[in-house]
């Protein structure tokens, strides 16, 4: 019997192995190309690493606007997002309507819409409105197609706050929003700090919707100004594309970190899923 | 903390029904929801409507159907089921969300996380981050790293040429294989967690007596584990396959849709049609095709949710 365990451990050990390999090679190649002045594409080792890359593409024009452009971008959108979620979540969570289940369900239905399909209408809508190119609208849209999910798991979380503490506020004389604000965020701050991680994240990476709303190139965040490396020239510069992809992937990274390490990250949202 | 996000289930208003500060009328009660409801009315409601109304429409960017929009009935949709190009992307979609999603993602995160219960804590952190990384690359930098792997000159064919098999430019030979495999790439670690976290709750002590009743680690699996996650994985399948039906980002930094139409899914001929070919009446139809097979994605979702929550 524990021999055979050991054989099944050691089998498992090895597959995940493999597979761990197979997810880290790419990874490996953007580590290596950054600091090799003469990167293609595949995987080597520099044989002479160097910090030139980076010191090429850290400029005005090719990161440092477009890093800020995304902050302010998924900063402010994330921000929204979540004031309307908490707003929204605390009603449904603490007050019995019969508005309160349709509601639900329409939001969770929601949250499975392809916002790729409705990227058309809405460049169609932005164009009429005079939304198109503007960072408010811009915003105010990434705001919304997050909000379904992010009500969704605000809501999950603010339940798990006791409604007791609350009920003797409202003894008190206290307001709902009162009550919100002094007694349920400060309980739930690291659900809140899950779900505006999470929404950020998304944002970051999200190249589809600023690609479509926003035009001109002073506007537009990381995810979509990676793709001035691939300009009029021909072959791209490997080593500078792939030092802008760090520096890009690094926000991201620490707020990740930031979730797994002090929150629970990952395994809490695969718990709030999983069902 | 973590604790507290349990299920996702809807619940049934009495349970959650509790009185507020009495003093405040319903409709008071109810006016936080407010910006959260404007906005969704505006941005995804506005959208859905003008979706179903241009879609009937000739509407365009340029041409007769920029100077006056007009009716034009099921025109669009004809014009769709009738053209090769649409049939072709209707396929492609097809095939990259059983490969990538279905198959990939979720068997290779089940298995991930079967595995991982049974290996040593170093390989496990390992193999865990690795997977997380690539999910947690912003979408963009995912497609050019696997862009550069599947390259003529990149790391896979270094290696097939070390096991001594032939290596071809797999973005050109074989693009919606390569696509599907980035997307592999990049989402196995949802699958991962949502497997991990419902794994996490099977009670050891039912596989052990499986097993001392002689049980086999397949059959284990087979008629233990797995159906004590089956809500976990009907969870997982619903959500992977909306998010793969709508993937733009990844293929259309790798392939731009190319060569020709080869990895052209259903998004990347619907922006083609509509931006590239300024036929914004047509590729809202397209909009409208995609919105409705999402549509009854998240209703057969609903549906399980709410009769499990029941």
């Amino acid at each position: 019997m524990i021999a055979r365990d050991r054989v099944s451990k050691l089998t498992a050990n090895l597959i995940l192995l493999g597979i761990g390999v197979l997810f880290v090679l790419p990874l490996l190649w953007v580590l290596f190309a950054s600091i090799n002045r003469t990167a293609g594409l595949r995987v080597e080792l520099p044989t002479s690493p160097t910090f030139e890359n980076f010191r090429a593409v850290l400029n005005t024009d090719t990161t440092y606007r477009p890093v800020f452009n995304g902050i302010v971008l998924c900063g402010g959108a994330a921000l929204l997002t979540m004031i309307c979620a908490v707003l929204a979540a605390y009603p449904l969570s603490r007050f019995k309507t019969k508005f309160n289940r349709p509601f639900l369900l329409t939001v969770l239905f929601c949250t499975g819409l392809p916002i790729t399909a409705v990227m058309v209408p809405v460049y169609g809508l932005f164009v009429q409105l005079n939304l198109i190119d503007t960072l408010g609208g811009t915003i105010m849209f990434m705001a919304t197609a997050s909000l379904p999910f992010a009500i969704w798991l605000t809501k999950t979380f603010m339940d798990g706050v006791p409604i007791s503490l609350e009920e003797a506020a409202w003894v008190d004389g206290a307001g709902s929003m009162q009550a919100l604000y002094r007694i349920v965020l400060p309980l739930m701050w690291p659900g809140i700090a899950v779900v505006l991680i999470f929404t950020f994240i998304g944002m970051w990476g999200n190249f589809f919707v600023p690609f479509m709303l926003l035009l001109s190139p002073e506007r537009l965040p990381a995810s979509v100004s990676i793709f001035t490396f691939f300009g009029q020239y021909g072959e791209p510069n490997y080593g500078q594309l792939a030092a802008y992809s760090l520096i890009y992937t690094f926000p991201v990274l620490v707020l990740y970190l930031l979730l797994s390490r002090k929150l629970g990250g990952a395994f809490a949202l695969g718990g709030a899923i999983k069902g | 903390m973590t604790t507290s996000a349990t299920a996702v289930s809807v619940p049934s208003g009495e349970k959650a029904g509790r009185s507020g500060p009495p003093r405040f009328a319903k409709t008071v009660k109810m006016l936080p929801l407010a910006p959260a409801i404007g906005l969704m009315l505006v941005f995804l409601a506005g959208p859905i409507l003008y979706c179903i109304y241009a879609a009937f429409t000739n509407m365009a960017l340029t041409g007769t159907g920029a100077a006056n929009v007009r009716f034009v009935g099921l025109d669009n949709f004809r014009k769709a089921f009738g053209s090769s190009a649409f049939t072709n992307s209707i396929w492609l979609t097809l095939v990259f969300t059983l490969v990538s999603a279905i198959i990939g993602q979720n068997t290779l995160g089940l298995g991930l996380s079967l595995l991982m219960r049974r290996s040593t804590k170093l390989v496990r952190n390992f193999v865990g981050t690795a997977v997380i990384g690539a999910w947690v690359l912003p979408e963009v930098v995912a497609a050019y790293l696997l862009s550069a792997f599947f390259n003529d000159d990149g790391t896979l064919n270094v290696i097939l040429h070390k096991v001594g098999l032939p290596g071809q430019d797999w973005l050109y030979a074989a693009p919606i294989i390569a696509v599907s495999l980035a997307n592999i790439w990049r989402g196995t670690a949802f699958s991962m967690l949502v497997y991990s976290a419902a794994l996490s709750e099977v009670p050891k002590e039912i596989e052990e007596s499986a097993e001392m009743d002689g049980a086999s680690g397949g059959r284990r699996l087979l008629w233990v584990t797995l159906p004590m996650i089956s809500r976990a994985i009907m969870t997982n399948l619903m959500l992977i396959t909306l998010q793969t039906l709508s993937v733009f980002g990844l293929i259309y930094a790798m392939t731009r849709g190319g060569p020709g139409t080869k990895s052209q899914t259903l998004p990347l001929y619907m922006y083609e049609q509509a931006f590239s070919f300024s036929q914004i009446g047509y590729g809202t139809a397209i909009a409208l095709v995609m919105l409705a097979i999402g549509a009854v994605f998240s209703l057969i979702y609903l549906r399980g949710l709410n009769s499990e929550a029941a």
